[in-house]
C-alpha cells in the first residue's frame, strides 16, 4: 500500500494529474467527486500499474501540493534511504549559487549562510581550493548526542533536522558541532507573512523562530518529493551531488554516477574523519580542476572577510 | 577558641545574635539592590529583544553568561569544603567558618542556576527539559546535580541553623519582632530535646558525606560541557579535575575575603582569630599551587606540541589578544597570592584578606577565558558569516546581567548575615563549654 502511494505521488507529481477512479484510500489527498458529469472528451494517461488508460476530462483535477508531514514523520524520516552527498572540490569555483539558493529557499536571515564555500589552504605550499560546507548529517552527530531535549535528531535516512518547536537555545549542539555548521536566531526572524503563520516544520526548518538553531536540513522536503536539494539543482558547475547510499547513486541533475565508484575512482574523503563523527558528506579531492582557484577570488571579493 | 575563656554563654549569645543594619549596611544593601535591580531591568530587555541584545554570535555562541555559571558553581564547592570535609576530618577550628561558607554556597548556587535560565535562547521552554529530557545531554547531568546540590547545601545551613533560630525566638525582646515569625515558622518545632539532637546530628553527618561527591560532580559535570566537545581548548581529560580544583580555589578565596568583611563589620574579632587566617593561608596556598599545576597540565602539555587547531587558540593566550588578561589570571589569581601567603607575615588578616580578593577576581577572569578564546578557534575558518561575529566582547546588557547576578549573590549573603547569626552560636557555646577546665 506504502509503495503504491508513493508511485502515485511520483506519477501524480509528474504529470500534476492522477485519476479520481484509481483511488481507493480513505486518506487519499484526491477524494472521489461524484458530481462531475462526464464531458465526453477523453484523455490518454499512464495508470500506476503501467498501463495507457482513457480517462474522461472532467474527472481530471490539479494536484494539490504535497500536504506537510506531522511531526512524528518528519522526526522518523523516509524507510529505506540512506541520503548522501558528494561535493567535487575540482569543479568549484565560489559562484556561490548554491548559497544563494538555500538562503532564498529556506529564508535565511541577513548574515545566516547554512552552505559557506571556504577558501581553503591545508598548508603553506599546498594550492589553495574552495570548500563548499553543508551540515555533514553525521551518523555519529555530535549535535544530537548533546541536545538536552531531543531538539535535534537523527532520523533513519540519515538526515540530522532541528524541531525549533522543542529548543530551548542552550546552544550546546553549537559547540559541540566541530564543522561550525550551526546557526542561531539571535534576533527575530523577519519572515514573510506567508511563512511566519505556517506552523513549523523540521523538513523546511521554517518558520525560523527566535532563540533556536538553525542549519542545512538537506532539503528534506525536497527529497520527500524525490527531487533534489536547491544548492544541487542550483549550481552551474555540478559541483553537488546528491543521491542514495542503498541505491548507490548520486546525481546533480546532468551526470549520475555509482557513489561507490565515484568515490573509489576519484579518492572521495570526508571531513575531520579523526574525530569519528562519520559524515554523510563526501569530498572529491581538488584535482584535474575545472577553474583556477583566482577564477573565484573575483566572485568572493563582494564578501566580507574575517 | 583559646581566647573565649573568660567569655559567658550569655556574652556570645549578645555578640553573636544577628545585627540590624547599620549605616554602612544599608547603603551597602541598597548599592547592591540598585545593581541588581539594573540586572533585572537589562534582562527585561533581553527577554523582549531576545538574545540579540548580546554581543554574542554563531562562533562565540557562549559568552559571558556561561563564564559567570561556571564561576558561580565554582564558588558554590566551597560549602563542601569547609563543612563537609573539616567536619569529617574533624577540624576543630572549622565552627566559626562553616556558616559563612555554607551561605555563599547556597547563594552562589541559586545564581548559578539562574544565570543559566539568563543563557536560554527560549527560557519559557524551560520545562522541556523535564518534558522531554534525554540522560544522554551533560546538560541534563548537570540540571541533575547542580539541584541536589542546592537542596543539600540547604538543607546543610538549615540543619545546622535550628539550634540557633530557637536561640533567636528565645531572645525575641532583643531581636525585635520583625522577624520572630519567620523564625517561629522555620524552627519553631525545635525544642532541642535529646532525641531531636540526635536526629540533627544524624543528619548532618549523613549531607556531609553525600555532599561531596556531589560537589564533585557539580564541577566536574560543569568542566565536561566543555570537556565533551572537540574544540581546541576544552578537548582535555585534565578538565574535570582542573575544575574542581580551582573551584575549591576560589571558594576558599572566597570564604576569606568573607571571613575578613564579616569579622571586621561585626567586630568577631575574638570569634575569627588570627589563627584562623593562619589555618585558612596555609590551605589557601596549597589549593592555590594544586590549581596551579592543573593550570601546568592544561596550557603546558598541548603547548609542547602546538597541535595545528590548539596552535591558534594557545598562541592568542600566551602572546596575542587574549595575553594580558591570561597572565592576569595566572598571576593574580595564583602566582601572587602563593607569594603573599606562602610567608607567616602574609597570613595575617588583612594581607590574607588581599590575596583571597586576587584569587576570587582572577577566578573570575580565568572562567572568561576558558569560555571565549576556544570559541573564536573553530577548526574551520571563520568565514560567511558577519564580520561582528570574530571578535566577542559583552554588551552592556551582558554587563549588567552579570554585574546584577553578582550583586545577587552578595545580597543573598546580606541579607542571610541580616537574618541569621553568620557563626553558630549554639556550636560556638558547646566549644566553649568543652574547652574550658572542669
Amino acid at each position: 500500500m506504502n509503495d503504491q502511494k508513493s508511485r502515485r505521488e511520483f506519477l501524480a507529481a509528474g504529470l500534476l494529474t492522477t485519476l479520481a477512479v484509481a483511488c481507493n484510500s480513505k486518506k487519499s489527498p484526491f477524494p472521489e467527486d461524484a458530481d462531475v458529469a462526464a464531458s465526453g472528451e477523453k484523455i490518454k494517461l499512464l495508470s500506476v500499474d503501467g498501463e495507457v488508460i482513457e480517462i474522461d476530462k472532467a474527472f481530471l483535477k490539479p494536484v494539490p501540493h504535497m500536504p506537510p508531514v506531522s511531526n512524528t514523520e518528519a522526526r522518523q524520516g523516509i524507510p529505506g534511504k540512506k541520503f548522501v552527498m558528494v561535493i567535487d572540490l575540482a569543479r568549484c569555483k565560489s559562484v556561490k549559487a548554491c548559497q544563494s539558493a538555500c538562503n532564498h529557499a529556506h529564508g535565511l536571515q541577513h548574515g545566516q549562510n547554512w552552505i559557506k564555500v571556504y577558501p581553503m589552504q591545508d598548508a603553506e605550499k599546498t594550492a589553495p581550493y574552495w570548500e563548499p560546507t553543508t551540515c555533514m548529517h553525521c551518523d555519529e552527530p555530535p549535535c544530537v548526542k548533546v541536545c538536552p531535549v531531543d531538539a535535534t535528531f537523527k532520523r533513519q535516512d540519515g538526515i540530522v533536522l532541528i524541531d525549533s518547536d522543542r529548543c530551548i537555545g542552550c546552544r550546546f549542539c553549537m559547540a559541540a558541532c566541530p564543522y561550525s555548521t550551526r546557526v542561531f536566531n539571535w534576533d527575530e526572524p523577519e519572515l514573510s507573512d506567508e511563512i511566519k503563520n505556517k506552523d513549523y516544520n523540521a523538513e523546511t526548518s521554517m518558520p525560523q523562530k527566535r532563540g533556536t538553531v538553525g542549519k542545512c536540513d538537506f532539503c528534506a522536503d525536497m527529497t520527500r518529493m524525490g527531487m533534489l536539494p536547491h544548492c544541487v539543482s542550483a549550481c552551474p558547475n555540478g559541483v553537488f551531488m546528491f543521491g542514495d547510499m542503498i541505491e548507490d547513486t548520486v546525481t546533480n541533475g546532468a551526470e549520475t554516477f555509482r557513489f561507490s565508484e565515484l568515490i573509489k575512482d576519484k579518492s572521495g574523503y570526508r571531513l575531520m574523519e579523526d574525530l569519528g563523527t562519520k559524515p554523510s558528506v563526501y569530498y572529491l579531492p581538488p584535482v584535474n580542476r575545472n577553474f583556477k582557484f583566482e577564477d573565484g577570488i573575483k566572485t568572493d571579493s563582494t564578501e566580507k572577510k574575517s | 577558641m583559646e581566647n573565649l575563656q573568660k567569655f559567658s554563654a550569655e556574652k556570645i549569645t549578645n555578640d553573636l545574635l544577628p545585627q540590624k543594619f547599620g549605616p554602612r549596611g544599608k547603603i551597602w544593601t541598597a548599592s547592591l539592590l540598585v545593581v541588581a535591580a539594573f540586572g533585572a531591568f537589562a534582562y527585561v530587555q533581553q527577554l523582549r529583544k531576545g538574545l540579540v541584545v548580546t554581543n554574542m554570535g554563531d562562533y562565540v555562541s557562549w559568552g559571558i553568561y556561561i563564564s559567570n555559571f561556571v564561576f558561580f558553581v565554582a564558588i558554590s564547592l566551597v560549602g563542601s569544603l569547609i563543612t563537609a570535609i573539616f567536619r569529617l576530618s574533624n577540624v576543630p577550628w572549622r565552627t566559626p567558618l562553616t556558616r559563612i561558607s555554607e551561605m555563599i554556597a547556597v547563594s552562589a548556587i541559586t545564581f548559578a542556576s539562574l544565570i543559566i535560565i539568563v543563557d536560554m535562547g527560549r527560557p519559557e521552554r524551560l520545562l522541556n527539559l523535564f518534558i522531554h529530557g534525554r540522560i544522554q545531554s551533560p546538560i541534563m547531568w548537570d540540571v541533575i546535580v547542580i539541584s541536589t546540590y542546592f537542596c543539600i547545601s540547604l538543607l546543610l545551613l538549615y540543619i545546622t541553623l535550628l539550634p540557633d533560630i530557637r536561640l533567636m525566638i528565645i531572645a525575641k525582646e532583643k531581636l525585635g519582632k520583625t522577624f520572630s515569625k519567620l523564625y517561629r515558622w522555620l524552627g519553631g518545632f525545635w525544642k532541642g530535646t535529646a532525641g531531636q539532637e540526635k536526629i540533627r546530628d544524624r543528619s548532618i553527618t549523613i549531607l556531609c558525606v553525600v555532599i561531596i561527591p556531589v560537589a564533585f560532580c557539580i564541577h566536574t559535570v560543569t568542566s565536561w560541557l566543555f570537556a565533551t566537545t572537540y574544540r581546541p581548548g576544552w578537548d582535555s581529560t585534565n578538565f574535570g579535575a582542573y575544575f574542581v580544583s580551582g573551584a575549591f580555589l576560589v571558594g576558599a578565596g572566597g570564604v576569606v575575603v568573607a571571613m575578613y568583611v564579616f569579622r571586621r563589620v561585626y567586630k568577631l574579632e575574638h570569634y575569627i582569630t588570627d589563627r584562623h587566617f593562619e589555618k585558612m593561608g596555609r590551605i589557601l596556598v596549597m589549593l592555590a599551587l594544586l590549581y596551579l599545576y592543573f593550570n601546568v597540565n592544561e596550557y603546558l602539555v598541548p603547548a609542547f606540541k602546538m597541535k595545528k587547531e590548539e596552535e591558534a587558540h594557545l598562541s592568542g593566550l600566551f602572546a596575542g589578544e587574549y595575553a594580558p588578561m591570561f597572565w592576569f589570571a595566572i598571576m593574580v589569581g595564583m602566582v601572587i597570592p602563593i607569594l603573599i601567603v606562602v610567608f607567616r607575615k602574609g597570613r595575617k588578616p588583612l594581607p590574607m584578606f588581599i590575596a583571597g580578593v586576587m584569587v576570587v577576581v582572577g577566578a573570575w577572569f580565568k572562567r572568561y577565558l576558558i569560555v571565549t578564546p576556544t570559541m573564536l578557534h573553530p577548526f574551520l575558518p571563520k568565514y560567511d558569516a558577519p564580520a561582528r561575529y570574530s571578535h566577542y566582547f559583552p554588551s552592556w546588557e551582558e554587563w549588567a546581567i552579570t554585574a546584577g547576578s553578582l550583586a545577587g549573590v552578595l545580597l543573598l549573603i546580606t541579607l542571610m548575615a541580616r537574618l541569621f547569626p553568620v557563626i553558630s552560636i549554639y556550636k560556638t557555646i558547646n566549644d566553649h563549654e568543652s574547652e574550658l577546665p572542669s
